[in-house]
């Protein structure tokens, strides 16, 4: 039997000295009439062997991005991995270890995670963070919740350019304990902020903002940021793509209260979209109002230098319903993946991959524009990820582009398609989507 | 002590770099300069070796199931198979991107429709969703369910959930999120739900019931007939934490008992990887009734294959994860219940069941444990007869045991037992494991009673000594102060 390394010999001595005679006479406590009659109805048990063939037999269904020219975003991107990240991140002594509530042999989990969160502080300029929330938008959420918690103000401003999919995940947070959402409309592809001014007042508790906002224009995160804090005690919220940080503004220059986003760039595989990973920064003011683990710095009885999960007393394990959050595991590997990737990366490694993939991005847009009946949906500017009007329904487009092994891009309404060009896009690439578009889009 | 990965670093260093750039546009010719970072984010700049070096450094650190046993009550730390490591790390999965056509992806949306199915069977539901990231979050879908459930009836008066006073902290954490009041129910003198008690609190604005079953005392709740009937009886929904459906395989199926909602922990149950903390997944089986609220997507098959499904979405939750959720957790899951099989399934339950009784037939010499009787998968000892002979703690005794090469047990809870020891071996420790560690408690005993001053210092072996964690809430240090 896999995975169990009793023998019938050793269950024998089991029973005999438990004092029973067989394995029902333990589970007396259940009632005969609920016990399961006949066995469940599943596939006969595979062997290694078996169950490797029908896996290998799967994976010829699907079509990946490896073997495809993708400009698939919105919100997963498909970023270099270096070899070096999953050599870590497949070791036991990482992924088969337990949460580190036993501090003294758990110092290897402790301290990378006292790593990320450095980390996360240095992109976003917060002072502390987290050790992780589920994903970018279960992260803004919490966020939100976060911020009624601080100012006890149960309205927030959702902007019009969030992804949708945040959308759905924040209103199912959300809508049981109160809170009421507004949205704030755009113009041009980013946030009207004259509706914005006109919609702030003290009843608003906080406001969202995402740069590259969902359709991947910059938002003008100075004047934004004026607009929502000339309301006194009202907490901006900013949603960041963390690649971007290295080149963009880090949310602190542009006095964030909480910082979040959708971790996945930083060295996790796409994985048809999980497992994800949200960060979560905020300020030290907040940090007994943070949702989730954080692990602090101490010392041990030696004096010593060592590292124990701090501000327990916010989790459900300990305050049970008055808890910040319900969370309680996480993502903690994918945030492993993460650390070690901006570890190899580097300073200079992190930033070169936010040029490249912007210089490319620009570089496809201005090519894509050339082409007849194509254009740019908006003036603004733009980080990795843009919108193309397209002259057939982006639908079609997509489905003309597939058996020329190119993924288009995501529909963003009939005739719109979102392109997102990482650092990983050749030249050539972009040159063969382009073609192509010009070959689909001539009819 | 190790350096941290900044104090490796060295102006310059570079680990791993990129081909050179093919389309070099100036970045103030495509970002205009108000938007630029003003200084720059000081990661750290190290060559690769010494990023392997470190990390590597930091992983020798950890305990972990290859280097020894976990006896975490209700965490379930059993072995992770091999294989699921390999296949899931297969290209044809890692590249996927979620916005790609359906048509790309059918092999991965088998896999999830018949994990789906299959899940479904063994908790014996109407349906099961995969989308949510963790048991927590498997939770919050099922408290939303019965919110939804209510709402569609029209029972606006349903303002409060029960749960027992051994519950776990995410199930009242959990129904404050969605915005319920919690009551707690007491557990009677057999360590089960307290029937009397039940009756007591429930009334018409009873919207559910969330109960653990095996409960947290690892024992099997035996009257889930009775509260079904009273449950059901004020239109209330019972919902099962299945942190424990690991001792149910193939012997109760939740779903036929009378209970509504189930979620799984599938890094519990499936022997998919902890990974220190995470990713898990909590997927969440429903009844028939409950169907048109479960989140969207669903996976369904027609004739064409497979597809996303979005068909419900009006009733619907809506959604809790921003896709379609831990798929790589998932994938584990499944080579996992397709290894097992039915039988297997059953054998996995049996064995942690055996495992258990074992260990507590033979600790019940050494230590107190207040409910004999025979349990399931886990069961809870605890240290009030050496708190009261010899002054030692369950916290010495757990951190005693860490100098003996094994994990401490889940410690101070349930709430309800005083210096609480819960011990959970699993299925996969083999018999010479159990008695190692049956060993080494008893040695701990004698320890206690011989020279407690032993227990108050421990662990001695450990990469460090016993941590302060006071201090690190006094002294709030969360992140390395970077100098430069």
């Amino acid at each position: 039997m896999p995975y169990i390394s009793n023998t019938d010999r050793d269950r024998r001595e089991m029973f005999d000295k438990i004092g029973v005679k067989d394995f029902d006479e333990l589970i007396q406590a259940i009632p005969e009439k609920f016990r399961v009659k006949g066995g469940l109805k599943l596939d006969k048990a595979m062997s290694e062997l078996e169950i490797t063939n029908k896996i290998k037999s799967q994976t010829c269904k699907n079509l990946s991005c490896g073997s495809v020219n993708s400009f698939l975003g919105a919100g997963v991107y498909d970023h270099f991995i270096p070899a070096a990240v999953d050599s870590i991140v497949s070791r036991p002594e990482f992924y088969s270890a337990y949460t580190p509530y036993q501090a003294e042999v758990s110092q290897g989990t402790l301290q990378f995670i006292y790593e990320y969160q450095t980390m996360i502080c240095e992109l976003t300029g917060m002072e502390i963070a987290n050790a992780s929330m589920y994903d970018g938008a279960s992260a803004v959420a919490e966020a939100i919740l976060m911020a009624v918690r601080k100012n006890k103000r149960e309205k927030a401003i959702l902007p019009a350019t969030l992804n949708p999919e945040f959308v759905k995940v924040i209103k199912a947070y959300t809508e049981g304990v109160g809170i009421e959402l507004l949205t704030v409309p755009s113009k041009g592809g980013v946030i009207d902020l004259q509706a914005l001014k006109g919609m702030m007042d003290e009843s608003i508790g906080s406001v969202v903002l995402q740069s590259p906002n969902f359709f991947g224009n910059l938002e003008d995160v100075h004047l934004f940021s004026e607009i929502v804090h000339s309301s006194e005690g009202c907490l901006l919220i900013a949603a960041v793509d963390p690649i971007s940080l290295t080149i963009l503004n880090a949310p602190a220059e542009y006095d964030a209260d909480i910082v979040v986003g959708e971790g996945q760039a930083l060295g996790n595989s796409m994985y048809m979209g999980g497992p994800l990973f949200g960060f979560f920064a905020t300020k030290l003011n907040m940090a007994r109002q943070m949702p989730g683990r954080i692990v602090g710095g101490t010392l041990d009885i030696e004096g010593k230098r060592a590292f124990a999960l701090t501000l327990q007393a916010r989790e459900q394990h300990i305050r049970r319903a008055k808890a910040t959050s319900n969370i309680c595991s996480n993502q903690s590997l994918c945030t492993l993946a993460a650390t070690v990737y901006m570890s190899l990366m580097g300073r200079e490694g992190l930033k070169e991959v936010a040029i490249q993939s912007a210089q490319k991005a620009h570089y496809l847009a201005d090519e894509l524009a050339k082409v007849p009946g194509i254009s740019l949906r908006y003036q603004a500017p733009f980080f990795k990820e843009f919108v193309i009007q397209t002259p057939l329904p982006a639908a079609e487009i997509i489905e003309k582009m597939l058996p020329r092994g190119i993924y288009a891009g995501v529909k963003v309404g009939k005739n719109e398609l979102m392109i997102a060009v990482t650092e990983k896009k050749q030249k050539a690439e972009m040159d063969e989507y382009v073609k192509a578009m010009q070959e689909v889009s001539n009819v | 002590m190790s350096k941290s990965i900044f104090e490796h670093s060295s102006p310059g260093c570079k680990g791993v770099g990129l081909p050179p750039r093919d389309t070099d546009i100036p970045l103030d010719k495509i970002i205009p300069q108000k938007y630029h970072r003003q200084s720059a984010a000081r990661l750290p700049e190290v060559s690769k070796l010494d990023v392997m070096r470190h990390y590597i450094e930091l992983s020798h650190k950890n305990h972990f199931i290859e280097k020894g046993l976990y006896p975490l009550g209700s965490c379930t730390m059993k072995y992770n198979p091999k294989i699921h490591e390999v296949l899931a790390r297969h290209s044809c999965f890692t590249n996927l991107h979620p916005y790609q056509p359906e048509s790309t992806m059918q092999g991965a949306l088998e896999l999830l429709y018949e994990l789906q199915e299959d899940l479904a069977e063994i908790s014996g539901m109407a349906a099961v969703t995969l989308q949510p990231s963790a048991g927590a979050q498997g939770e919050f879908t099922g408290i939303k369910i019965i919110e939804a459930y209510h709402k569609a009836k029209g029972n606006t008066h349903k303002t409060k959930i029960i749960i027992p006073d051994s519950a776990h902290g995410t199930n009242p954490a959990t129904c404050h999120l969605v915005g319920y009041d919690v009551v707690e129910l007491k557990s009677d003198a057999q360590g089960r739900c307290d029937i009397a008690h039940l009756k007591e609190l429930v009334d018409e604005n009873t919207a559910g019931f969330m109960l653990t079953n095996p409960n947290t005392l690892g024992l099997f709740e035996t009257h889930i007939e009775e509260i079904a009937e009273i449950m059901h009886s004020v239109d209330a929904l019972i919902y099962m934490d299945g942190a424990n459906m690991n001792a149910l395989l193939g012997i109760v199926q939740p779903g036929k008992i009378g209970f509504d909602i189930i979620h799984y922990n599938v890094h519990k149950t499936l022997s998919t990887p902890h990974g220190g903390g995470g990713p898990g997944a909590g997927p969440v089986g429903v009844v028939e009734k409950l169907l048109p609220f479960l989140p969207v997507p669903m996976i369904s098959k027609d004739a064409d294959g497979y597809h996303l499904d979005y068909s419900h979405e009006k009733t619907s939750i809506g959604k809790v994860h921003t896709f379609y959720g831990n798929f790589a957790v998932l994938l584990r899951a499944y080579i996992y219940v397709k290894m097992l099989g039915a039988e297997g399934l059953r054998r996995v339950s049996e064995n942690a069941i055996i495992n258990a009784n074992y260990l507590m037939a033979i600790l019940k010499d050494y230590y107190h444990i207040q409910h004999l009787e025979h349990c399931m998968h886990e069961f809870v000892a605890d240290g009030t007869r050496q708190k009261k002979a010899n002054g030692v703690s369950t916290l010495d005794i757990a951190k005693r045991i860490l100098d003996k090469g094994f994990h401490a047990p889940t410690v101070y809870f349930p709430l309800i037992i005083p210096e609480a020891m819960m011990i959970e071996p699993t299925e996969t420790e083999s018999l010479a494991s159990l008695d190692a560690f049956a060993t080494a408690m008893i040695e701990i005993a004698q320890e206690a009673k011989e020279n407690p001053d032993l227990l108050h210092g421990a662990p001695y072996t450990t990469p460090v000594r016993r941590v302060d964690d006071v201090r690190a809430v006094k002294q709030l240090d969360p992140i390395f102060k970077i100098e430069e």
